[in-house]
């Protein structure tokens, strides 16, 4: 098969079903490189490239019939309108919340690619640690508040007023401790 | 932050062609390379005009403030000299002057180009979309790119074999970075970037070799198909897609998730370096036994070429440059230094060229000049 470009033999082959769509394109290696598909430089081109092609090397669906309807729209990226086949072509994630709209996808994806790795191993950054510690704890503390306050008012229910006391005392000293 | 005129010192200064260095007869450059993005900010190709403008003030301000002057500060250096970080907005800048940055590795060549903008269709790219690169001075050790393809890239370089020291620094600017600046993150994929293949740790530690040697006896390619084994990359003197011009290669990690950078760092640095110049030393050697003046006539035919050529390409200069930089280092050739023929490789590319001569000079008037400047340098007439 030529390229769609020029007169070279196509080894690249891509398939994108957009809206019910299927668009093909076949293209040597020069000039899928010349549209940013890369072949051989990123790993994670090829393996996209072998995402949406057939081990064969032949298009999902053969040429002519037309493709499966989809059902549902492709997921887009709240943070960014990001859909998977935009991914697919570009190679590129448009914003942060992209990989956790396509977690399920980029997962078996990456793990290729980073030989077979599914979770971060190294440095952190301090903030987010900090941030994270620090939502872990309000969120520590506002369970705590919400189960004395809970019992506070089953004590004064029962008309409890020593044990009651108590209680107050500690959730007053917790909520003097910080913004609940 | 300065942020006037251009590097001063463009005809030295570069760290990666310091000759020295450990292993520097093999290994010319240590290069660490970090990507981050800013939290609660689309990534380069989706964001506008305006986001991208806002993205470069936030970094630009931190990096001014965040003391990065002092990052892999030479103690050595000239006091008349003082540390300090330079700014340049891409977008203020003549051609030239982007393209002498792409030459000193300081920018890719998409930064110096630009990125289409999805909401600016219209208009001259390379003085509109918002970008910038900042370098320390006065060696270039540590360079930030602001709005390539990540919002940054943290990149610092060392002359030889000294990873953990390019680390160090780099580490250093972005602990220095990070003090101020939230950075895209999750706890499963880590540093989270604009192309899924750098997401993790972010970083890219890249070695660049000279292996004529191994070039000469086609072992090469043994190492290409072990690199690759090992998941390395390989790519030339300028990066991606970029022939291996006079025998320069570099190799470096593809793996970013699941491996810490000191992980990298000693599979790269501990491990696989050290056996690739153990590799190219020993094909010298036996080069130098078996087919002692075969290599000899090469070189001196080389530099018989450098030194009374009236018209070379850059090409045709790296290539026959790398054959005396193996004269030099092997002893074979006296007279010229290693600091020379280094300085030669940066100072033969079109924008130093023209910087060195003064001039604008087009691509024939180039061969010309080119052919004067390293007559004059090797024969030391000026
Ligand atoms: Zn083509
Ligand atoms: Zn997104």
């Amino acid at each position: 098969m030529k390229c769609d470009k020029c007169d070279n033999e196509a080894t690249v082959h891509e398939m994108i079903v957009k809206g019910g769509v299927k668009t093909e394109r076949h293209l040597c290696e020069h000039c899928a490189r010349e549209l940013g598909l890369n072949p051989g430089g990123a790993t994670l081109g090829q393996l996209i490239t072998k995402f949406v092609v057939a081990p064969q090397g032949q298009p999902l669906a053969p040429a002519g019939k037309p493709a499966p309807a989809r059902p549902t729209p492709p997921t887009t990226c709240r943070g960014c309108g990001t859909t998977f086949p935009d991914f697919k072509q570009t190679g590129r994630v448009g914003c942060s919340e992209c990989y956790t709209t396509f977690e399920p996808q980029l997962g078996p994806l990456l793990e290729r690619a980073h030989e077979g790795a599914t979770h971060h191993v190294g440095k952190r950054p301090t903030r987010w640690e900090e941030r994270s510690a620090r939502a872990e704890a309000d969120s520590a503390r506002r369970e705590r508040v919400d189960d004395l306050r809970r019992r506070l008012e089953q004590a004064v229910m029962a008309e409890q007023y020593e044990a009651a006391a108590v209680l107050r005392d500690e959730l007053r000293k917790i909520e003097s401790q910080g913004t609940v | 932050m300065a942020s006037e005129g251009f590097i001063p010192s463009y005809e030295t200064g570069t760290e990666w062609l310091r000759a020295g260095g450990q292993a520097s007869d093999v290994v010319m450059s240590s290069r660490v390379r970090l990507a981050r993005n800013l939290a609660g900010w689309r990534f380069g190709h989706k964001a506008g005009h305006g986001d991208r403008q806002k993205v470069l003030e936030i970094c630009r301000d931190r990096i001014a403030a965040a003391g990065l002057s002092s990052v892999g500060a030479q103690s050595s250096s000239a006091p008349s000299t003082p540390p300090q970080v330079m700014w340049i907005d891409l977008r203020e800048s003549p051609p030239i002057e982007r393209q002498l940055l792409v030459e000193r590795h300081l920018i890719s060549k998409q930064h110096s180009k630009g990125k289409p903008l999805p909401d600016l269709k219209s208009g001259d790219i390379e003085t509109t979309d918002p970008r910038g690169v900042a370098v320390a001075l006065p060696d270039e050790r540590l360079s930030i790119m602001v709005n390539e393809e990540d919002h940054l890239r943290i990149q610092a370089v060392r002359g030889g074999l000294a990873l953990a020291e390019a680390w160090a620094d780099a580490d250093r600017a972005d602990d220095l970075l990070e003090s101020k600046l939230d950075f895209a993150y999750s706890p499963r994929f880590g540093y989270l970037t604009c192309c899924p293949t750098n997401v993790g740790t972010g970083v890219r530690m890249s070695l660049m070799l000279h292996l004529p040697a191994l070039k000469l006896t086609g072992s090469i390619e043994k190492v290409k198909r072990a690199a690759s084994d090992m998941n390395l990359a390989v790519r030339g003197f300028y990066g991606e897609g970029s022939e291996a011009a006079g025998d320069f290669y570099q190799i470096s990690n593809q793996t970013t998730l699941g491996k810490s950078e000191e992980a990298i760092l000693n599979d790269l640095a501990g491990q696989i370096i050290p056996k690739i110049v153990e590799y190219e030393r020993k094909e010298r050697r036996d080069l130098i036994s078996k087919r002692g003046a075969a290599l000899e006539d090469q070189v001196y035919r080389a530099l018989g070429l450098l030194t009374h050529a009236r018209l070379l390409t850059a090409e045709e200069s790296m290539q026959m440059l790398s054959h005396v930089r193996l004269g030099v280092v092997m002893g074979l050739v006296s007279d010229v230094d290693l600091a020379t023929v280094n300085a030669l490789m940066l100072l033969t590319q079109p924008a130093h060229l023209q910087r060195v001569m003064g001039t604008d000079l087009d691509q024939e008037q180039r061969r010309a000049a080119r052919a004067q400047l390293i007559r004059r340098r090797l024969l030391k007439t000026t």
